[in-house]
């Protein structure tokens, strides 16, 4: 397993970005709802367009020890692009050390530090359930930085999704987990 | 969704807001949902009937008001929540809940315009609307939340207000702070003060609906009791009927601002960072707070002594408090989010126009950063 490149500190800034339906807002709710379960202070925003799907949709999460006063992320350490778009729009800031997770199923692997891309799309799909791309690249960036820990997931995914639904949920959570395993650099 | 107390959950604005309301006994809610305020009217259809009250989503936001008004009176606590293109339609009404004197609650969830605009974004241009978007001479109060737990905490804030002195309460949110989510764990019954409407003790033939007790307000009884009364939107003397005597109306409208008034100190809330020594007063409103107190507390690491000033009653306007904070300023800076300055401006009528206000302004559905706001302090 590649072991984190972020060790363990008191405040993440992280932004999920992609198209308008493909969950990222919900995952930005459960990574903070997980954070807050350790006890952590959060503040989870978004912006998106008036499209329901399609269109930009971005989601922040700030997690930190003390007060977070501002409440929008200025230096990310973690971003997620799930399409070429966001990608194109956050790549530079790899270069100042932000990991910046994208979706191989959409982009061609790009090289470079602090870059990391995994097939999430392509999985979910593979799993039988195109729409859990969002949870499968939420274990894939817990799994890489420590943000809270893999049981604080699963516990919130237990707590949020309809009962029969709460399995594949945490199968892609898993399945996240497993690409990051199977990563290398 | 169902909270307990001592249990921190991630919470939206919306969320808070709603159960804020249901906190201080709201048990009424009709309205017809609109971005960004659409989690309210969500949470209430599924909340009230659990807790015996009522949700009704109406045609419009005009017959929203409407029946928010018909179930105040007849003794319930009762709001709805629109955004700008709503709240327009809700201006006549909110007059007619004025002049009839009878508690209610608006959330007013701002987004940018004009008309529909960027129904998506944030703004803080209604400001002035929530103020004057009635004709003829009226007054309300108008509350406005940064955070999830002043979300809470404000609506809670605003019934009591609305119950207290007979008023239409506005809670001027905006589309961040709805939309946000923070930590937040809801209070034990009893922790915030909960204010209900002042009754009739008088016999049901000697009561006067509109005939106010020395503290400028008069009890309200329910309709469909005992008491029967008239409430009309026309100029009425103290039972509630038209009276057309100049005295009478000069009377009536002197008391509808007097009994704000009288009690501005409790009405007006107002927060302060740092300003005992602040030679840089920032004067934020809303979830512009939030960019000024970080851009404060880099002004303090770089050497300027900064402070904020968060008006979290925004009308009646905290004249007095912003001009104790005013004078140990050197410099003055208002961010928001609207063209026009309609703080600002105000802040100006309460310094004066020999006092320098240095405007921050953003009106291209972004929110107002720091970094905006230490260039205007040239750091």
């Amino acid at each position: 397993m590649t072991p984190p490149v972020i060790r363990e500190k008191s405040r993440y800034e992280i932004i999920l970005a992609g198209a308008g339906g493909q969950g990222l807002i919900l995952s930005a709710i459960i990574l903070g709802e997980a954070a807050i379960r350790e006890g952590k202070k959060v503040v989870q925003t978004q912006s998106y367009g008036i499209a329901t799907r399609g269109g930009l949709s971005e989601a922040e999460v700030i997690i930190d020890s003390e007060e977070i006063v501002f409440q929008q992320v200025r230096n990310p350490d973690i971003i997620l692009a799930m399409t070429e778009g966001t990608f194109e729009k956050f790549c530079d800031l790899a270069r100042t050390g932000t990991l910046i997770f994208y979706d191989e199923t959409f982009l061609e692997e790009r090289k470079g530090n602090n870059l990391c891309g995994l097939p999430f799309t392509r999985s979910a799909r593979n799993l039988g359930q195109g729409g859990s791309a969002n949870l499968i690249a939420l274990g894939a960036i817990v799994a890489r930085t420590g943000v809270v820990r893999m049981e604080s997931l699963v516990h919130v995914v237990t707590e949020t999704f309809p009962v029969g639904t709460i399995e594949v949920n945490i199968k892609a959570l898993r399945l996240g987990e497993s690409l990051i395993a199977e990563h290398k650099d | 969704m169902e909270m307990f107390p001592n249990q921190t959950r991630l919470i939206q604005g919306n969320q808070a807001m709603t159960h804020g309301a249901l906190y201080a006994g709201a048990r009424f809610y009709a309205g017809y949902p609109i971005t960004p305020s659409s989690e309210i009217a969500e949470e209430c259809s599924v909340l009230m009937p659990k807790l015996g009250g009522m949700y009704i989503q109406m045609e419009d936001e005009i017959a929203g008001i409407a029946a928010v008004i018909g179930a105040s009176l007849a003794g319930a606590k009762a709001f709805t929540a629109t955004s700008g293109p709503g709240f327009s339609l809700m201006q006549e009404n909110l007059g007619f809940a004025v002049m009839g004197e009878i508690p209610c609650v608006v959330i007013n969830v701002q987004r940018s315009g004009p008309s529909t605009g960027l129904a998506t974004k944030p703004a803080q241009a209604d400001v002035m609307q929530a103020r004057w978007g009635r004709h003829g001479d009226q007054t309300l109060i108008v509350l406005c939340p940064a955070s999830v737990v002043e979300c809470f905490e404000l609506t809670v804030q605003a019934f009591n207000f609305a119950e207290k002195y007979r008023i239409p309460v506005i809670l001027a949110a905006d589309e961040v702070v709805a939309h946000m989510r923070e930590g937040f764990s809801i209070p034990e019954e009893g922790e915030l003060a909960v204010i209900d409407r002042k009754k009739p003790s008088c016999s049901p033939r000697d009561y006067k609906p509109f005939k106010a007790d020395a503290d400028g307000i008069a009890p309200l009884a329910s309709y469909g009791s005992e008491y029967v009364f008239h409430v009309s939107s026309s100029m009425h003397g103290p039972d509630g009927f038209s009276n057309n005597d100049p005295a009478n109306a000069a009377r009536k409208i002197e008391q509808l601002h007097s009994k704000i008034e009288v009690h501005r100190d409790e009405i007006v809330i107002t927060r302060s960072f740092q300003i005992e020594d602040a030679e840089v007063l920032l004067v934020a409103f809303g979830i512009t707070t939030r960019a000024s107190r970080a851009a404060a507390r880099t002004a303090r690491e770089a050497g300027i002594k900064a402070g904020v000033l968060q008006l979290l009653t925004l009308w009646p306007f905290p004249d007095k408090e912003i001009r104790f904070a005013a004078e140990r300023a050197q410099t003055i800076i208002v961010p928001e989010m609207n063209y026009a300055g309609q703080v600002a401006g105000e802040v100006q009528r309460v310094v004066g126009p020999d006092r320098d206000i240095r405007r921050v302004n953003r009106y291209n559905g972004q929110i107002i950063t720091p970094d905006d706001i230490l260039k205007v302090m040239a750091l």
